[in-house]
């Protein structure tokens, strides 16, 4: 060896693999302003479209007249529902079993709800002839209060099931009734109730909101009369399960429609769903043969595509005086809006909320969850978090922290008493889940003495003590989280989409001069898939991450996969990858055997190639196994060296994290600081410390907006509230806390690579930090729980009526 | 978000900008920043079919002392106000407010004439301008005019503004030196209309308000002058006693609406806290 020849740590250093600060290639692009999204793409003789939407919440539509909008130079259509039952798309199935008008067939159900489409030569055509659309309206109730749902006497939302006593999900009791889903053992769990020493009950709201992401919903599509053939391109999650959708509802055959989600500006759940506008652009390109674009303004975005959250949680545990926990009961209420839109895999109505029992060893449990109709924009989606799993964390760490109030016991000695500890695991869940694995002591005992824990709460003693004697108008909150997630759905057993397998995968193929083309059934939104997914295979077959392109998006080349949301991509197409890979990796010892004249068997891996065992000298490396594959394949093997892998998920991956929050709030204005953030995760294997981080800052900003202001609410007549970023809160850097990350890394014992996801981590243990800090901070003063979001005003109302104004 | 159809127009002087005004009646917006006016067409709830940009009118730019009167062109930027050497050392709460305006993108673009000619009463410059005892200075087809800040508002959107005047200049006299001020605004993040804020301007002689003038911004449907208030700290030492009723006689001035920054009697009470703290930040900084 001379000095030329490159160390092991050097040779493993130039692959930036797995464990790498790795910096962002798709940032190049996106910082120079030359990312590629739909709105960018243009094709010759591209009309525009555009909709007519209802003013009010609930009423009939008894007349649409288009012939002003028609007369207007530049218009092509305008498409009502009458149009689209000729092509039977008046309605179209949702994805949690419920069907959805596209446009509004007789009656509209919500505020700002698609009436007609409007197609143009330029946008600016099209929003006039919006204008000259005449549509009459007789106005009915509103019901916009998911309590009053079931109500005898409330209106009637859905006269289109009427009669209609079987839903998607089991018996329907009550017009506005979607399903009731129940699991757990109810017996069971009122006979640990009725023997408790201690039981809390609280109504733990998680309001309305919106995943708000920066690039609204939109598509072009494109249909080739000539050839038959049909271009999708959209702003799509999950770009395969678009096309498999378009060709159920459109009959056109799948290998005719070419589905391509280009550069997508942040999704967080809301780009999962099929909208009204899809199936308006592609109709609308149908019937005109030109291409067909649709792009969502601001306000659309916030008012129709897919809400997130609101869920109405009647939360009760039962405990022993000591603490320990026996017991949880939860009913919730689920407002769905007009439609069940819900992007949960189709077997689960109310997501994985079963997750409910958290990071707690519940001997017994029972949850029931009633979904209902209320006059409001549809959706429900997973609004950066696995299924419901955001609503189920908040909903257990509030309730710990209500019962650790009751008992006067400090909500993370609670915590620490209830851990399922490190030797339950794999631990089966009184809800039905399988935990893969975790050590919560360790993570909160780090996270507790990061923070000083103790020391913080001597001072939040002390500002109390102070406050009492008028020496300060400010009160300090410690919010205490410890989630546990449920993401990576999912196995074939437990998930699918509309009938197919919540699989994903991975495609890899090595060109001759080693160099790399990959291609994955997922989607990046902003999560930076081009560059971790080039960092995995880049340590499972030694060739540098630079030197590995990662496609995504394109369902001509890409292998199917059920796309990106949920946290489930290195979860499932994670693993792919890493099997991908290794099948590669053994194709590539069979031919390095042979340029080494040995047997495999007398290979070992070493980095970025094989060496002889006892001989390290006489080596091969990556980029000369794949010219010889290309070059001289040794007899009997196939040439060439690539592979695809398809991965069903034996079980879902549990990351878990314990957050703190330290909050200073001015009761005389309602104004709440946080002094300080602490963000513990534990993600299983890290691949790209410095995108976990990113990810963690993220999905923290949005817990912070959540928790502290951002909602989509309606007043009595179901007039959506501050559907802009005037009201609707996306914080800036200003007002965003500084936050401080830590980890720990229990791998997943299933998973390829032990990687378990962090993507939405925080959003879920965001949350609860920050309703537990404003919480703990009132606490004293004699409140027990104070609904979301926790806006200056309504802090300042709640201090008031705590006698806090004096 | 899309507007409607309209003329864009740049005239080069302020007499061409009023004969445009003159053409065409109603029809016209003169456009100033337009991070009013532009996001109201965009909403289609203003649909001018002329715009007269006004910012190719040189005349209406600059800041410049005259005596004991600084005027400031309608068309200065709220990043120039914050730049000024002038305003900074002889105004200083005018650049205190401009900093709270928006974000730094919006001030390069906003104006201060804009702000003050629109009538929203969510802008922080009527207040202030009250506060200040500025007047404007409004040109029409028959010469110009001036009207106080005082007399200036009506109601949300409705000024002494003449449909076809154009308002060129604000005037404010120069207060007295080692005066105490300050403006206090309360928002839920930065870009945001105040949910309630208060600027005060105020001399002290030995320990007493010897002059006191208070304004209110964004707690009724026009800036608020709290004269009562002002006038019952006058020849205080600000004790908490004075504070406190002059605190509530600004507060009983108020009218805000119920809006995503709170229910009405939250505003109120802001409005009095901001007063409050800004009563206090103001002695704090007056000399004598």
């Amino acid at each position: 060896m001379n000095d030329m020849t490159p160390t092991r740590e050097q040779r493993e250093a130039a692959l930036e693999g797995m464990g790498c600060k790795r910096k962002r290639v798709e940032d190049i692009r996106f910082t120079q302003g030359k990312g590629k999204y739909v709105d960018d793409i243009k094709l010759p003789g591209m009309l525009h479209g555009d909709f007519v939407r209802s003013p009010y919440a609930h009423a009939k539509v008894t007349k649409i007249d288009a012939t002003e909008a028609l007369k207007l130079p530049g218009v092509i259509a305008v498409l009502t529902a009458e149009d689209l039952k000729g092509v039977n798309l008046a309605w179209m199935p949702t994805l949690a079993g419920d069907v959805q008008m596209v446009l509004a067939d007789g009656k509209v159900l919500y505020q700002n709800q698609e009436v007609a489409f409007v197609v143009a030569e330029d946008r600016y055509i099209a929003d006039d002839a919006v204008q000259l659309v005449e549509v009459e309206y007789e106005e009915l109730p509103v019901l916009v209060d998911p309590f009053k749902s079931l109500d005898p006497d409330a209106p009637v939302l859905r006269p289109d099931l009427d009669g209609k006593m079987e839903g998607a999900h089991g018996p329907r009791k009550h017009h506005n009734h979607i399903f009731n889903w129940s699991v757990g053992e109810e017996e069971a769990t009122d006979k640990a109730f009725a023997e408790a020493d201690v039981t809390v009950k609280e109504m733990i709201s998680y309001h309305r909101t919106h995943p708000s992401p920066l690039e609204t919903c939109q598509c072009l599509a494109s249909m080739d009369k000539v050839t038959g053939q049909l271009t999708v391109y959209g702003t799509f999650q999950a770009p395969h399960v678009v096309r498999t959708v378009a060709s159920l509802l459109s009959t056109i055959p799948e290998h005719k429609i070419h589905v391509i989600a280009p550069d997508v500006g942040g999704g967080f759940g809301n780009k999962v769903g099929v909208y009204p506008g899809y199936v308006c652009a592609i109709v609308a390109s149908i019937v005109t043969g030109l291409p067909v674009k649709w792009v969502e303004d601001r306000m659309e975005n916030l008012s129709t595509t897919s809400f997130a959250r609101d869920y109405h949680m009647t939360t009760e545990i039962a405990a022993k005086k000591d603490g320990t926990v026996t017991a949880l009961k939860v009913h919730v209420l689920g407002d769905h809006g007009g439609f069940d839109a819900c992007a949960d895999p189709s077997k689960w109505p109310a997501g994985f909320f079963n997750i409910v029992t958290g990071s707690y060893d519940f001997p017994v449990a029972h949850l029931s969850v009633d979904g209902v109709y209320t006059n409001k924009a549809p959706g429900g989606v997973a609004y950066r978090c696995s299924f419901r799993v955001t609503e189920a964390a908040y909903c257990i760490e509030r309730g710990m922290d209500v019962l650790a109030q009751k008992l006067g016991m400090d909500p993370a000695d609670l915590r620490l008493k209830n851990f399922i500890q490190p030797e339950q695991f794999p631990y089966n869940s009184a809800l039905g889940w399988e935990y893969d694995s975790g050590d919560y002591p360790t993570a909160m005992h780090k996270a507790m003495d990061a923070i000083d824990y103790r020391g913080l709460r001597e001072e939040q003693k002390a500002k109390q003590e102070a406050f009492k004697r008028g020496e300060t108008r400010e009160i300090m909150g410690i919010g205490v989280s410890f989630f546990t997630e449920i993401v990576g759905a999912g196995p074939s057993k437990n998930c699918d989409i509309l009938g197919v397998a919540m699989f994903d995968s991975a495609e890899i193929r090595i060109h001759p001069t080693g160099s790399v083309i990959s291609r994955m059934g997922t989607k990046s939104q902003g999560q930076g898939h081009e560059t971790t997914w080039a960092q995995i295979i880049a340590t499972e077959i030694g060739i540098p991450a630079s030197d590995i392109t990662v496609e995504e998006g394109d369902t001509d080349t890409a292998p199917y996969g059920l796309g990106t949301y949920g946290s489930r991509s290195t979860p499932v197409a994670g693993a792919a990858i890493a099997l991908a890979a290794r099948k590669i990796r053994n194709k590539a010892q069979m031919i390095a055997a042979h340029m080494l004249e040995v047997s495999e068997y007398d290979l070992d891996w070493d980095v970025d190639g094989f060496q002889v065992k006892g001989n390290p000298e006489r080596r091969k490396s990556m980029k000369e196994i794949a010219w010889a594959a290309y070059h001289a394949p040794p007899a009997g093997i196939e040439p060439g060296l690539e592979a695809v892998s398809y991965y069903d998920p034996p079980n879902m991956t549990y990351p878990f994290g314990a957050y703190f929050c330290v909050m200073d709030i001015d009761v005389d204005t309602g104004v709440a600081k946080t002094r300080r953030f602490y963000a513990l995760d534990d993600c299983g294997t890290r691949i790209n410390p410095m995108i976990i981080e990113g990810q963690v800052h993220g999905g923290l900003t949005e817990a912070f907006a959540i928790a502290m202001g951002q909602e989509i609410s309606y007043d009595a007549m179901g007039n959506v509230q501050g559907a802009s970023f005037m009201d609707f809160f996306l914080p800036t850097a200003v007002e965003t806390p500084h936050w401080e990350t830590d980890f720990t890394v229990t791998p997943s014992p299933h998973h390829p690579i032990g990687a378990k996801g962090v993507g939405e981590s925080p959003n879920v243990g965001g949350v609860p930090a920050f309703s537990n800090a404003v919480n703990d901070a009132f606490g004293f003063l004699g409140a027990t729980h104070i609904q979301m979001p926790h806006d200056a005003w309504r802090l300042w109302k709640v201090a008031k009526d705590l006698g806090a104004h004096g | 978000m899309i507007p409607g159809e309209f003329t864009y127009h740049r005239p080069a002087s302020v007499a061409e900008a009023i004969a445009l005004l003159v053409d065409h009646g109603d029809e016209a917006r003169p456009l100033a920043g337009g991070h009013s006016l532009i996001p109201m067409m965009k909403l289609r709830m203003a649909a001018p079919e002329h715009l007269i940009d006004l910012s190719g009118v040189a005349d209406l730019k600059g800041v410049s002392q005259e005596g004991d009167v600084i005027t400031i062109g309608a068309m200065t930027t709220q990043a120039e106000v914050i730049g000024s050497a002038l305003l900074t050392d002889k105004l200083p709460i005018l650049r205190e407010t401009a900093l709270l305006i928006a974000d730094p993108q919006i001030r390069y673009v906003g104006t201060l004439g804009g702000n003050v000619a629109n009538g929203d009463p969510g802008n922080d410059m009527p207040a202030l301008m009250q506060c200040l005892s500025a007047s404007y200075v409004l040109a029409g087809p028959d010469g110009t005019r001036e009207v106080s800040s005082r007399d200036f508002y009506e109601a949300a959107y409705f000024t002494a503004l003449a449909p076809e005047e154009i308002l060129t200049a604000v005037k404010i006299p120069v207060p007295a030196p080692g005066h105490g001020y300050a403006y206090e605004k309360l928002k839920r993040k930065v870009g945001d209309y105040a949910t309630a804020a208060a600027a005060v301007m105020l001399t002290m002689s030995g320990g007493t308000v010897s002059s006191c003038a208070i304004a209110l911004t964004n707690v009724g449907d026009t800036p608020l002058f709290a004269e009562e208030a002002a006038s019952i700290l006058d020849g205080s030492t600000l004790d908490r006693e004075t504070v406190k009723k002059a605190v509530a006689a600004a507060e009983a001035i108020t009218m805000p609406a119920s809006d995503g920054r709170g229910p009405a009697e939250y505003r109120t009470k802001m409005a009095g806290v901001m007063l409050e703290r800004a009563l206090k930040r103001a002695a704090e900084r007056a000399q004598g």
